[in-house]
């Protein structure tokens, strides 16, 4: 057996190495312009057809809008305000009514889920309740809520609240459920209460299953005050689309959809932080991309 | 007793002694299938663990080697028969035990040093003072410049010495493991023996340290219980010769660790085929 000095070839090689890593950055960089670029295109390739299919008839611009006619109308509530008010007031209320919906429907479904999860006679015995509640459409719940609540606030939180309760509260439950046995008993063997166990180790593994319910549920409470507000309301994002509706205005249907959808962009971008945040000890995703 | 030049003494089952560590006398242990049916797990199994010595349970698959490690932790509990712990009935999760599992058991949201802290944590230490015993530990088992890594981001290797410190920071009199190495590869598995080794007599703790790798058992242990095809029962006992400290990467030379391991495997070998026959009869 010989063995074989690598010391010669390996300063040219370091060099050779770090040209090679600058390219595939440069790749990298590029591949990501590429990505942005196309994207761009396609929305604006949407936009610009909408726009003269429009102008041309070939949409017709009184039941699909187009472009312009939306841009214009949202500019107008910003400007001018809407019939109901200021736009910014219409959105903080429908804002509003949502994240009451969300916190309140989140918060009951993290801790009946730990609850049940925990507990086996109590899961035996609600699971076939929860079935049947769940199997009711909610939304008609709705109609329930403006009778016994009220024009006013409360009756959309609680249309946010049981949309948001049922998904949060299956997920936590599952989470729960989940939780590996072989951590559960080393908790226990180093010295963890019941009360340990379920703070250090059942809440934190069942946190990833709450966090993917946390992105679904926000539009589902952003759902609920809507659609409240559909039903009767004297104010926010969802009467405003009604009242255009009735008025057979396409262009502000449209407005008001986007500016929700602007709404529900943003909060999600602000859970994705919140639940990075949280989660910081999970391993990055393999294809992680920058978006 | 014939003449003594064979370094593996074959040991006659005998009642426990009333100071040993851990007894277990002449337990059966059943449990109900969840369709129904009952299960022998363990039958008239008997063991005894002197305070300080280390103690191997091999046999085939499925024997219930796992089960004598949860008889004594009080996670089962005997249908006949009884367990002594300190020379105490087992009746909760006693504070002097500790436990090493085969599967990673670590807390993945936990840091390194979180994760050896835990114990102490859980137990009402100070924070300060449980955590400067944990950088003690972590520091023991070679890995101070991991503390705050988390346990992704370590090797297989690393996260079972962060385990084993996870373990061994509660200074625990009675110390179970359960084929707690089986998962490593056979490099990593020999420097991880010696490093509980290592542990172990700074420790002085009674072990009973489970495994299917007749070899491991023979250059850790005092004593192996080799255990026949399910429903398990303790078929010998040899007490193990070999002088300490032991070197695990020279050990498996030695001629008389070889010797050693010829005799317990002729006692082993038709129990694991019993297992195995039975094993694809039943499609386990």
């Amino acid at each position: 057996m010989t063995a074989i000095s690598p010391t010669e070839q390996a300063a040219s090689r370091a060099t050779s190495i770090v040209a090679a890593e600058a390219q595939a950055r440069a790749r990298l960089r590029k591949r990501h312009a590429l990505v942005i670029a196309l994207r761009l295109a396609i929305l604006i390739a949407f936009l610009s057809l909408w726009e003269l299919g429009a102008d041309y008839n070939i949409i017709d611009p009184f039941f699909f809008s187009s472009p312009s006619g939306i841009w214009e109308q949202i500019w107008s509530w910003v400007t001018e305000g809407t019939s109901q008010g200021p736009l910014w007031q219409q959105i903080y209320v429908t804002l509003e009514e949502t994240f009451l919906g969300f916190a309140i429907g989140a918060v009951g479904g993290i801790v009946a889920g730990i609850i049940l999860g925990r507990n086996k006679l109590l899961a035996d015995v609600f699971s076939i309740y929860i079935k049947i509640a769940n199997s009711v459409p909610r939304v008609v719940l709705g109609s329930v809520f403006i009778i016994a609540l009220g024009l006013g606030m409360a009756s959309k939180v609680a249309l946010a609240v049981v949309m948001v309760f049922f998904v949060v509260f299956a997920n936590a439950f599952q989470g729960v459920r989940e939780a590996d046995r072989a951590m559960i008993a080393n908790a226990q063997i180093l010295g963890a209460s019941p009360m340990q166990i379920t703070t250090s180790v059942i809440i934190p593994s069942a946190m990833s299953w709450i966090l993917a319910s946390l992105h679904v549920s926000f539009g589902f409470a952003l759902v609920g005050a809507v659609v409240g507000e559909f039903l009767g309301a004297k104010q926010g994002m969802g009467l405003l689309i009604s009242t255009a509706q009735g008025a057979f205005n396409a262009n502000g249907v449209f407005a008001a959809m986007i500016i929700l959808a602007v709404m529900a962009l943003v909060v999600e971008f602000l859970i994705t932080r919140f639940e990075n945040y949280v989660v910081k000890w999970r391993p990055a995703p393999f294809n992680e991309q920058g978006t | 007793m014939q003449s003594q030049t064979m370094a593996a003494e074959k040991l006659s089952p005998a009642a426990p002694p009333a100071d040993a560590a851990i007894a277990i006398d002449d337990v059966t242990l059943r449990f109900v299938t969840p369709d129904g049916h009952m299960m022998t797990a363990i039958r008239d199994f008997t063991m005894t663990v002197a305070r300080g010595e280390f103690a191997c349970v091999v046999g085939p698959t499925g024997c219930g080697k796992s089960t004598t490690l949860n008889l004594v932790t009080g996670l089962l509990r005997p249908t006949t028969g009884n367990v002594r712990v300190m020379g105490n009935p087992v009746t909760d999760i006693s504070r002097d035990i500790g436990f090493v599992f085969q599967a990673d058991a670590l807390f993945p949201w936990r840091s390194v040093i979180d994760n050896v802290a835990a114990g102490p944590l859980f137990r009402g230490t100070p924070k300060q003072e449980a955590y400067d015993k944990a950088r003690d530990w972590i520091g023991r088992v070679g890995l101070s410049r991991f503390e705050k890594h988390y346990p992704h981001q370590l090797s297989g290797g690393m996260r079972k010495r962060v385990a084993l410190a996870q373990t061994f920071i509660n200074q625990p009199k009675i110390l179970l493991m359960d084929e707690p190495f089986s998962a490593l590869d056979m490099q990593t598995r020999t420097a991880m023996q010696d490093e509980l080794l290592g542990l172990w007599s700074g420790l002085k703790s009674s072990v009973v340290f489970v495994t299917h790798d007749l070899e491991e058992a023979v250059a850790l242990a005092d004593k192996v219980y080799v255990l026949t095809a399910g429903p398990g029962t303790v078929k010998s006992v040899y007490r193990i010769d070999l002088p300490r400290p032991r070197v695990m990467a020279d050990i498996r030379y030695d001629p008389k660790f070889i010797e050693i391991a010829k005799v317990i495997w002729n006692d082993l070998r038709e129990e694991v085929q019993l297992g195995q026959s039975r094993g694809l009869q039943t499609g386990h």
